[in-house]
């Protein structure tokens, strides 16, 4: 997902029993549903996982803006161009809710961008993939946001008070980000024979970096257990991939598109679509920084970083000078 | 490596940043007012070099579809704040003095609403 591969700390879920009591009555308090809030107790490993997760997840917002930023001045229309600038503008939003979040645990901000930008910590392996077309803004929205959706409902009930707030209000927003995609796919789709090419190739070059977007399967994702213990991962990796599975394909064969998967086919005994795996071994290239733009976006961010540092070290001298010459004043 | 997106920046190494900056802006926590008649919430926080651009970036970060007609920012600084461990001391001793709630006593019937 947008946090795809954290590691987990923990050695193994411990029992009840084998547990010091302060541990024991936070493991307690979220079995029972109860939320941790920043202050409270709470054991390293959980405060260590929730850093990275909340960091990748936030990075992934932040790196996310630039497969759609590249569009942004070539949109068809105004009001395309707005609504995009618009949702770039939600994902910028998405990622300070969420640095805010990771910041509670006691991380800095400039630590996690540090920790992005020398590419110690990860984002999303979806966002090292380049948008060829227009239809490609169409695919992301309806692909890419409709699979952050299906983590990021669950995650509203997740453990952690600040989290599952940040992802309360990114759920409000993200609904708006899936339907402006599928309008774009539609447009495309009834279009012109050009244009429902378009959306056809958009469709089959997003379709398995969205499903490896949920992590390896869950036979080799080691680190989902204590995870889920902690309430910071609701649901395994290959449930909501299916669920994603189940709700797209009706949408693409509404859209009188072909998913690129020959064995994709309904299953009557399960109730659920059969469908191809991703190449995992792929998705292990694009992650360790071998995918075709991870080069690029890091360059972007580390430019960005580099550049605006004038900006952000004059306004806080600005600020300084401001706050003497008050106290002078006075 | 190449990249089929064109960027006009060619560095393709990562800049270092051991000490890009010491200092971060300070951490402002947000309190947006939801329409009037209400009293303003914590909606979260963000950081900004001064007041002014604190107000400016909570505009955009927390009232971007039209979420607030008023927004306070207050430096997280200045916040205290209650710990977790006072929690029985502050809170418990409202515990045993049921008669501040209404329900607590019994007014008869026939006396009507009251």
């Amino acid at each position: 997902m947008y946090a795809q591969m954290i590691k987990s700390t923990g050695k193994g879920i411990k029992s009840l029993d084998e547990m010091e009591p302060e541990e024991r009555a936070f493991q307690e308090r979220i079995d029972a549903g109860g939320k941790i809030e920043p202050k409270d107790w709470m054991p390293d490993g959980y405060r260590k996982n929730l850093i990275r997760q909340i960091g990748q997840h936030a990075h992934s917002e932040i790196v996310g803006q630039l497969p759609e930023g590249n569009w942004i001045t070539r949109a068809p229309t105004l009001e395309r161009k707005a609504i995009l600038l618009a949702k770039v503008q939600d994902e910028a939003g998405h990622g300070l809710y969420l640095y805010c979040a990771a910041e509670t645990l006691g991380v800095t901000r400039d630590q996690m961008t540090r920790d992005l930008l020398s590419g110690k910590m990860k984002y999303s392996s979806i966002f090292n993939y380049p948008t060829l077309t227009w239809a490609d803004m169409g695919a992301v929205g309806w692909l890419v946001d409709g699979a952050a959706i299906m983590n990021q409902v669950p995650l509203q009930r997740t453990s952690y008070g600040p989290y599952a707030r940040a992802m309360v209000r990114i759920c409000k927003e993200e609904s708006f980000h899936q339907r402006q995609g599928f309008d774009i796919m539609m447009k495309m789709a009834n279009g012109t024979k050009a244009q429902r090419k378009m959306a056809q190739d958009a469709l089959n070059r997003f379709w398995f970096p969205a499903l490896m977007m949920f992590g390896p399967s869950d036979k080799d994702s080691v680190h989902s257990a204590q995870s889920m213990a902690w309430k910071i991962k609701m649901n395994t990796n290959d449930e909501l991939r299916q669920k994603f599975v189940d709700e797209t394909v009706p949408q693409a064969e509404y859209l009188g598109l072909t998913i690129p998967d020959e064995t994709l086919k309904f299953n009557e005994d399960t109730g659920h679509y059969d469908f191809a795996e991703p190449d995992w071994e792929e998705f292990f290239q694009v992650l360790k920084g071998n995918g075709p733009c991870n080069t690029e976006r890091l360059a972007a961010r580390n430019k960005a970083w580099d550049e605006g540092r004038w900006v952000r070290e004059g306004l806080l001298a600005h600020a300084e000078k401001k706050r003497s010459r008050k106290m002078a004043a006075e | 490596m190449s990249s089929p997106e064109s960027s006009e920046y060619d560095g393709t190494e990562a800049a270092p940043h051991g000490k890009a900056r010491s200092t971060e802006w300070p951490l402002w926590e947000v309190f947006i007012r939801g329409q009037h008649g209400l009293s303003h919430r914590h909606v979260g926080s963000l950081h900004a070099a001064d007041a002014e651009m604190a107000i400016k970036n909570a505009r955009d970060v927390y009232t971007r579809r039209n979420e607030g007609v008023s927004i306070w920012a207050v430096e997280a600084s200045a916040i205290a704040a209650s710990s977790p461990e006072e929690k029985g001391a502050l809170y418990e001793p409202a515990n045993d003095k049921v008669y501040r709630h209404p329900t607590f006593f019994d007014i008869p019937d026939e006396v009507g609403a009251m």
